[in-house]
């Protein structure tokens, strides 16, 4: 791997991001629009009486790991799909460039990305509600860290549709996270799955994040178990992930498809 | 029928084959370019003219037979082989929201350049694009494009050029400015350049050599002007209408 070619990569997408205002939008503006709308609906709720205790801290601090789960996803995808939309996949694929160092472009744009938005989001939330995001503590960076490595798989699966399935399965890239968001138990804990829900979504690892944040912030110490399923997990899927994705690749230089895929 | 010259091949392809479920779009083609060699991919459409240059490029697997590029085979080698290849396409293009010398910095970047921004003047000065370098690529016009892409082509010096019709969307001026290019470089540099074009008069002024393609198969190799006097045809162009339509030289 050529750090030199994923760097050229990862600065080509940068030019886009320094002069497109519908780039810039996805990086703040809907971060803002999401800690808007779920901060005023989280104030609401806790008027009633029997108001869920720490609402708010489970609510946003929920969303903010949330959308780190989604720009990180994001970040694979749609990068990909900006050589797909502007046709120039031939051009990079008949360079030196290895899939591998494509995909690890991709992996530190979302970084990138992520970061840019997580730092509106929590700052918003810390202005707007008096929400301490860094108060979930040492726990965050294992979190954080299991939700990027999820994106990332999502990210990858998804690039490989459309890889193989071509423009048309770009929705992909926009539905394919919130597949997984009803059953990672982002804003309700598992026990509210009926059975059979309740086992599968115990092999999302999402789940065992969301759940170690409520365990967390409702002072239940440092959820290692939770850590350890969703690390375990998020090995498998990845790999997993990656495996599919150079399958698929080899199936596309098979079939010439590489050419097609922005029809 | 094929060249022998194996010290000087910088391309060597022998009984490549690509099928796709029942249609055999390549069927055992073999063939040489030499170093400085500028070689026309003749045949209608379907022949097998793209399906060729893809598996040349890598993008497309090959069903059977061997590529090799300056005596390494491709498909144990294709890194190090693709930083010395390039190629252009009337039918690919570049990020429009970047500029003219951004795209080609990023090419550069991925070719391995040690100077990118210096490599980028120096083709930006050869193909006359200086002008150009700050604009962005969605406002060129299609033959601007056209003539950026096959700067991109020559962001690595390469030792092989793959053009898939590189004067398609150029005006007369335009087209002969390329052409010249390209003669200089097979002059300056011993490029290799394989190129598919429907331009016959093109290909009679700027190949030493042609392949001509017919249902996945060479069925005529030499020089343009020996081939025609061969069969007995006035032009490349009439001898190309005649193979299209009756399938034979």
């Amino acid at each position: 791997m050529k750090l030199q070619r994923v760097l050229a990569l990862v600065l080509r997408h940068l030019y886009l991001y320094k002069r497109s205002l519908a780039r810039f939008m996805e990086v703040f503006y809907f971060p803002l629009l999401d800690i808007l709308l779920w901060g005023f609906l989280t104030i609401y709720l806790q008027r009633f009486p029997g108001a869920v205790p720490g609402a708010v801290s489970f609510l946003l601090g929920a969303l903010i790991l949330w959308d780190i789960l989604y720009r990180s996803q994001q970040g694979i995808s749609l990068s990909f799909l900006e050589e797909v939309w502007s046709r120039n996949l031939l051009n990079l694929f008949v360079s030196p460039l290895t899939a591998g160092e494509f995909l690890a472009a991709t992996m530190v744009l979302s970084l990138i990305k992520l970061g840019l938005t997580a730092a509106v989001t929590i700052a918003l939330a810390w202005v707007l509600y008096g929400y301490n995001f860094f108060l979930i503590g040492l726990a965050l960076v294992p979190f954080v860290a299991n939700l990027i490595v999820l994106g990332w798989s999502i990210g990858i699966v998804t690039t490989a549709i459309i890889l193989r399935f071509g423009q048309k399965a770009e929705v992909m890239a926009w539905g394919l996270a919130f597949l997984f968001q009803p059953f990672s138990a982002v804003f309700y804990p598992v026990s509210v799955f009926p059975p059979g829900v309740r086992e599968a979504a115990w092999f999302v690892p999402a789940t065992h994040v969301f759940e170690g944040m409520r365990s967390v912030i409702a002072g239940g110490g440092f959820p290692l178990a939770d850590l350890a399923w969703a690390g375990g997990l998020n090995a498998v899927y990845l790999l997993l992930a990656l495996a599919w994705f150079y399958s698929t690749f080899r199936v596309v230089r098979e079939r010439g498809l590489l050419l097609r895929v922005g029809e | 029928m094929i060249s022998t010259l194996s010290a000087s091949s910088a391309i060597e392809v022998r009984d490549l084959a690509k099928s796709y479920r029942n249609i055999e779009a390549v069927r055992g083609v073999s063939f040489d370019v030499r170093r400085g060699e500028i070689v026309g991919l003749l045949g209608p459409n379907g022949a097998g003219k793209t399906t060729i240059l893809q598996t040349l490029l890598g993008t497309l697997t090959p069903t059977s037979g061997t590529i090799r590029f300056f005596g390494l085979d491709f498909a144990g080698n294709r890194e190090s082989i693709l930083a010395r290849v390039n190629f252009s396409s009337t039918y690919v293009s570049l990020p429009y929201s970047l500029t003219v010398r951004e795209n080609l910095g990023i090419f550069a970047r991925l070719y391995g350049a040690a100077e990118p921004g210096k490599r980028v003047q120096d083709v930006l000065d050869r193909l006359d694009l200086a002008d150009l370098a700050d604009r962005y690529a969605s406002h060129l016009s299609s033959g601007q494009m056209t003539r950026v892409c096959l700067a991109k082509a020559l962001i690595n010096d390469p030792e092989v050029l793959l053009l898939d019709e590189p004067t398609a969307s150029l005006d007369p001026d335009m087209a002969d400015r390329v052409r010249k290019t390209l003669v200089g470089l097979r002059r300056d540099r011993n490029t290799a350049i394989l190129v598919t074009s429907h331009n016959m008069r093109e290909i009679e002024a700027l190949c030493d050599r042609i392949l001509f393609l017919h249902v996945g198969r060479i069925i005529m190799e030499g020089p343009p002007r020996e081939i025609t006097a061969r069969f007995g045809d006035a032009d490349l162009e009439t001898l190309f209408l005649r193979v299209a339509r009756e399938g034979r030289g």
